[in-house]
């Protein structure tokens, strides 16, 4: 029986290809043009779903969007989760099968890929339906700039498929092609209006090609639309009705039926009852009846019904009883007939309209208030924004011609706030004229068993759930929408939202017009995660900053670590060593020989002007602006709350020239501060910063060796420790490069810190490297650097502070001035708080067993045993490492009333068993700084 | 995502933007002389008003520049943008 | 006798052959070791206006680039410009400009490996970039000169409009972001049939 609801010259549907496909198990054949519902249905497959709730056979109650029911997942070419049969573009080889809501996620990972466009215009359309493309011909017309977005494969909404109209659509839509100006996105939807014209449409792009799809272009794709002007002719949705057993296969609404059979030439049955309240329906009967089908009566719930439709079922032999109402339905996996009054009437399809919702959707996302119509019997507009409106029938308007001119009109009000003059008026299409109608009939409800109407089909959500809600004292929609969960599965309540306000306020005796319907919020339709990460997966999904020498760490086999955005050279692996073994030798080739790192992420600021030395005395916690062109100081900045900001070096370069490091997290951080003070608080100041973190390269060269490398390399420079002392920094040459070289230690060793800008730092980095060859120089990385200024107590800002500690609680009050009367935080520092005798204070712990390793963030408690809770925390561990310098384990920690409790035994606690601990100086080498001068 | 008018560069994503808390909030001209309920005033309290309110923001992303800007905190709408220094636009 | 000049390298040096399969209508070249220097000078001042007779231009104003001059100045904030001069000019031009300023107020720092410079050329640059770029680059709204600093994806950018419709535009990226930047609009480039994808 394939295809044998196939009706023949009508549709748009390719007919001289098959399509493959295969649905719960079986095969069937379809045409490019299908989707998966229309050729499910041409195949007479009605049965699709199960409930999720209720296990109630389901099938397709609409053609779009709007579906509750038909939820599929699709198993190939690429498995995909709760997509609507009615919105799947049919593809040879697609295999799919039926849902009971959930699905299942593809545990592959999705080599497709996803893309996100930005795009600008004066006035953007959405919706191709009769009004849109009104509305962007008119905007285009008038010379601005338009973006056109549709869900369908091709423009032309609800226009029926008769030959004037499909004309005036082509015509539309080349002439809307022929120009530049006007972007036309087929196969786009509009998921959310956000702030300042600003909406998201989701393209599809290559899905409905299946396994076809060309790999190299994104198969979906996010448009940022910012438009100046919005026009949403969106259409609108059926509304259905709740009597008994309302959701049985076979139960579709009306309009939808129309579409089946204009747009893909399907009949969606044979014997066909249509329930109705309003005229639309009878379009419905009448074209159906004229396919083929035999239509037994339309049952419309009004008394009068239109002589127009009268006469045409007549001629047509189809019976129509007005003032009655489909009361219930029986079938098992399809309907079979309807009850009306006492009466059974067979039927293998039942259509039913109970009315239009406008889809208001994005309207009201964009804050645009809704008012009820009562002769709609659903929420409209209230009235267009300053730059967002309606047309069509989103606006409640209906009939083709009018709904024409209403998108037209729209444009030009769009025009208008933009300052623009229309151009030429858009023809109307040859439709013909609605026939002389009545006013539809508001009917939400036909009286039966509250617990066989569903409302929510997704949700498996009756009348009686809604009753119940209100039972329990719900007055809200929006409450009764959560407690009930109407209207929050993928469908997101379009054909059960405006039901359940009318049910609701029917209940409450309230009026709809107040009690209002759930505000529907973006993402209007569901949106596959991949399609929002766009570009940001795998090497893109967050920026990797890379210093000029990382090709180098990468072919010398260095693992790396992440510091924020940078990958830094975390160690460097020798023959198989462990993280442990690699950093001891590391460390011990720093101490006794020496030793290279790359610390080109290091801050750096130039900060130049004659006020330049008051800057940096009013941001470091010690004097500046003293310090001797040609020297190097060692300074900490706080926060107005006196806790340690940042710490660095300072240089001065020349009498109004200082350079100032950070640490490497922080750059960006001070620089903003700096800028921050001098534009709002201290504009007077004649300090101009500039940041040159990533013009200069820098070479920490470290160890007692380093002085006979760097003499290898920069045989100008007299690199003594009389001409080159200890904090000082020369302008040199090194490996041909002009250099600077700080003599600056992080390790308490004799060190140099080469800087060079940074496209000649390979060259330098290979001269000292080769140089140190001899000396068994030894690249080292992060590890190592915290290890060996661990072990000198130099803190790390961020791991060894939190924000909550003072310079003080370092024991750094040496490099809190007592000269000057003011500096950012120095007010702080005389807070009660920031005084008591039992702040938290670093210190070094030492493992009593040399060989535990405590882990950082690990609590310190007074006794051996853990009390009862609440145990009193004594402080936590902030840096914990092996030393080899040591020839054991060593930690800092920052410890209540610590530098107190110096020799005291202490304890942590760790899975299962405490450790104990001795308290001691944080400084566990060299504390006289012998080995600074070599 | 909103669009915020930087004084100097004109309508930017508000992704390209610092948040910079309440304006006119001065330091304080000798915080010495300032007591300890003085000084916590100054570092630790700002305003936290339902509408209108006078705040800082810094165009981080483009030209670095603090501005101030009069923003309603229950709509997010900015009333007015103007440069450091300039006196609000009516 | 002469000695080799010091090897350097530009922080996208690897990336010549995964630019040069780009499709014709996006061409990706880094323009390396071109001279960059940062000036901080309040606008119409004395200093300023002794830069602009050393360079022979005026400074443009905001979200303008000045590029009719050997050396182009692109505006990067009210108080601040980027001097994009040819390559190996640093010096001198640091010395020039800073003797011209005497004892005026202006600072001018070679940041010349600071950023790297794109050159992006072709019919489908305005397009590839709008991927990752949320400014409007018709040429209505960003006409040739056109200066933003904005983002690109995930990192920083400095975009200068040098022909009509975007056709051609310089993109500067700071150093180490100038990998992922690269990386980025490779990939933006596949569906045109070029790139590494």
């Amino acid at each position: 029986m394939s295809n044998a609801f196939r009706v023949d010259a009508l549709g748009s549907v390719d007919r001289d290809k098959s399509l493959s496909f295969t649905f719960d198990g079986r095969e069937y054949t379809g045409h490019p043009g299908d989707t998966l519902a229309s050729a499910l249905l041409a195949n007479g497959v009605h049965h699709v779903a199960t409930s999720i709730k209720y296990g109630r056979p389901r099938g397709i109650m609409t053609a779009g969007v709007e579906e509750p029911n038909a939820l599929v997942q699709i198993e190939f070419p690429f498995p995909e989760p709760m997509l609507t049969a009615t919105t799947v573009e049919l593809y040879d080889g697609l295999v799919a099968r039926g849902l009971s809501g959930q699905g299942r996620l593809s545990t592959r990972p999705d080599t497709a890929r996803y893309d996100t466009v930005h795009a600008h215009c004066d006035v953007l359309v959405v919706g191709a339906g009769p009004a849109g493309l009104a509305a962007a011909l008119t905007a285009s017309r008038a010379g601005v700039r338009v973006v056109v977005v549709d869900e369908l494969p091709s423009p032309g909404g609800s226009l029926p498929g008769t030959a004037p109209a499909c004309e005036w659509v082509a015509d539309v839509t080349d002439e809307l092609s022929a120009n530049s100006d006007v972007q036309l996105l087929r196969r786009t939807t509009a998921i959310g209006y956000y702030d300042d014209g600003l909406v998201l449409a989701l393209e599809k792009r290559t899905d409905h090609l299946g396994a076809a799809a060309p790999a190299h272009v994104s198969r979906q794709r996010v448009w940022r639309i910012r438009a100046r002007q919005v026009v949403f002719a969106t259409g609108a949705y059926e509304r259905p009705i709740a009597f008994d057993d309302n959701d049985r296969p076979g139960i579709m609404l009306a309009g939808s039926a129309r579409t089946y059979l204009g747009r893909f030439g399907v009949l969606a049955g044979r014997e066909v009852v249509v329930f109705t309240t309003n005229d639309s329906a009878y379009l419905a009967a009448t074209e159906l009846a004229d396919a083929g089908a035999r239509v037994r009566a339309v049952i419309d719930a009004r008394s009068e019904v239109p002589a127009h439709w009268l006469d045409a079922c007549a001629a047509r032999g189809i019976e129509v009883r007005a003032g009655q109402a489909v009361s219930g339905t029986s079938g098992a996996e399809r309907i079979t007939g309807v009850r009306v009054g006492d009466e059974e009437i067979g039927c293998d399809l039942l259509l039913v309209s109970g009315g239009w919702n406008p889809a208001v959707a994005l309207f009201s996302q964009a804050r645009g208030t809704l008012r009820y119509d009562g002769v709609l019997g659903g929420f409209v507009p209230a009235g267009a924004l300053d730059t967002v409106r309606t047309a069509g029938a989103a606006r409640g308007v209906l009939g083709s011609a009018e709904v024409v001119s209403d998108g037209a009109e729209a444009a030009l009000g769009a025009l208008a706030a933009l300052g623009k003059t229309a151009g030429e008026p858009v023809a109307l299409p040859a439709v013909g004229d609605a026939p002389a109608g009545a006013p539809g009939a508001v009917l939400w409800q036909v009286p039966g068993s509250d617990d066989a109407q569903f409302v929510d089909l997704q949700r498996d959500q009756t009348v009686a759930d809604v009753l119940r809600a209100t039972g329990a004292g719900l007055t809200s929609v929006e409450h009764v929408k959560r407690y009930t969960t109407i209207g929050t599965a993928h469908d997101q309540g379009r054909t059960s939202g405006v039901l359940t306000s009318g049910i609701v306020a029917a209940a409450l005796g309230v009026d709809i017009a107040e009690l209002g319907t759930p505000r529907l919020r973006p993402p209007a339709l569901p949106v596959a995660f991949a399609a929002f990460a766009g570009r940001n997966r795998g090497e893109l999904f967050d920026p990797v900053r890379v210093t000029s020498l990382h090709r180098w760490h990468v072919e010398h086999g260095a693992l790396f670590e992440n510091v924020g955005q940078w990958k830094r050279p975390w160690y460097y692996p020798v023959g198989g060593e462990t993280i442990e073994e690699a950093v001891l030798r590391e460390c011990r080739a720093a101490r006794e020989g020496v030793g290279m790192m790359d610390g080109s992420t290091l801050g750096k600021i130039s900060v130049q002007g004659p006020d330049s030395g008051e800057l940096l005395d009013r941001f470091y916690t010690n004097v500046m602006s003293s310090l001797k062109v040609g020297r190097v100081r060692y300074g900490v900045m706080c926060g107005v709350d006196g806790m340690v900001f940042d710490d660095g070096t300072v240089l001065r370069l020349a009498e109004e020239e200082f350079l100032v490091t950070t640490t490497t997290g922080n750059a960006a951080k001070v620089l903003d501060r700096m800028e921050e003070w001098l534009q709002t608080e201290w504009p007077d100041l004649r300090v101009r910063l500039t940041s040159v973190t990533e013009h200069w390269a820098t070479i920490p060269l470290v160890g007692p060796r380093s002085r006979d490398v760097l003499a290898l390399v920069a045989p100008t420079l007299d690199v003594s420790n009389a001409a080159f002392g200890f904090m000082t920094w020369q302008d040199t040459v090194v490996a041909d490069v002009p250099a600077r070289v700080a003599r600056i230690s992080f390790s308490g060793e004799l060190a140099y810190e080469i800087n060079v800008p940074a496209w000649y730092a390979h060259t330098v980095w290979e001269a000292l490297y080769a140089a140190g060859g001899p000396f068994g120089i030894t690249p080292y990385g992060t590890e190592t650097m915290h290890v060996l200024r661990a072990e000198k107590a130099y803190p790390i800002i961020g791991q060894d502070t939190d924000g909550t500690i003072t310079p003080q609680d370092l024991g750094m009050s040496w490099v809190v001035s007592g000269k000057k009367d003011e500096f950012v935080g120095r007010r702080s520092f005389d807070r009660a708080e920031n005084r008591r005798a039992d702040r938290k204070q670093l210190v070094g712990l030492l493992p009593v067993d040399e060989r535990t390793l405590l882990p950082e963030g690990a609590q310190i408690i007074a006794t051996e045993t853990v009390p009862a809770p609440p145990v009193p925390m004594l402080g936590h561990i902030t840096s914990s490492y092996r030393s080899d310098a040591l020839g054991r384990t060593f930690a800092l920690a920052l410890l209540r009333g610590g530098t107190r409790r110096v020799g005291e035994t202490l304890y942590v606690p760790l899975e299962g068993r405490t450790v104990a601990v001795t308290v001691t100086d944080p400084v566990l080498y060299d504390k006289e700084g012998t080995r600074r001068d070599g | 995502m909103q669009l915020i008018a930087c004084p100097w560069c004109g309508e930017r994503e508000e992704a390209e933007f610092h948040y910079g808390g309440q304006a006119h909030v001065p330091y304080p001209a000798k915080p010495a002389d300032l007591d300890d309920e003085q000084w916590a005033q100054y570092v630790f309290f700002r305003d936290n008003p339902k509408g209108p309110f006078a705040e800082r923001w810094m165009h981080a992303a483009g030209c670095r520049r603090w501005f101030d800007a009069l923003r309603d905190t229950a709509t997010h709408q900015f009333l007015s943008v103007h440069r450091m220094g300039e006196e609000p636009r009516a | 006798m002469t000695v080799d000049a010091p090897a350097r390298f530009s922080p996208l040096a690897d990336w010549q052959e995964a630019f040069g399969r780009l499709p014709a209508g996006f061409q990706v070249r880094e323009l390396p070791f071109l001279t960059q220097l940062t000036l901080r000078v309040s606008a119409d001042s004395p200093a300023a206006k002794a830069v602009e007779s050393v360079l022979g231009i005026r400074l443009p104003s905001a979200s303008r680039a000045e590029l009719s001059e050997e050396v182009k100045a692109l505006w990067l904030g009210p108080d601040e410009w980027l001097l994009v001069a040819p390559a190996d000019t640093g010096a001198e031009l640091v010395g020039r400009l800073r003797s011209a300023i005497g004892e005026e107020f202006a600072t001018v720092t070679d940041v010349s490996a600071q950023r790297t410079v794109l050159s992006l050329r072709g019919g489908l640059t305005r397009e590839i970039l709008a991927r990752g770029c949320a400014l409007d680059l018709d040429p209505r709204v960003a006409p040739v000169g056109a200066c933003y600093t904005t983002l690109l994806a995930q990192t920083g950018i400095t975009l200068v409009v040098r022909a009509e419709a975007a056709a051609s535009v310089w993109l500067l990226v700071r150093s180490s972001f100038a990998p992922y930047a690269a990386a980025w609009l490779v990939d933006a480039a596949t569906e045109y049939g070029g790139g590494a994808g």
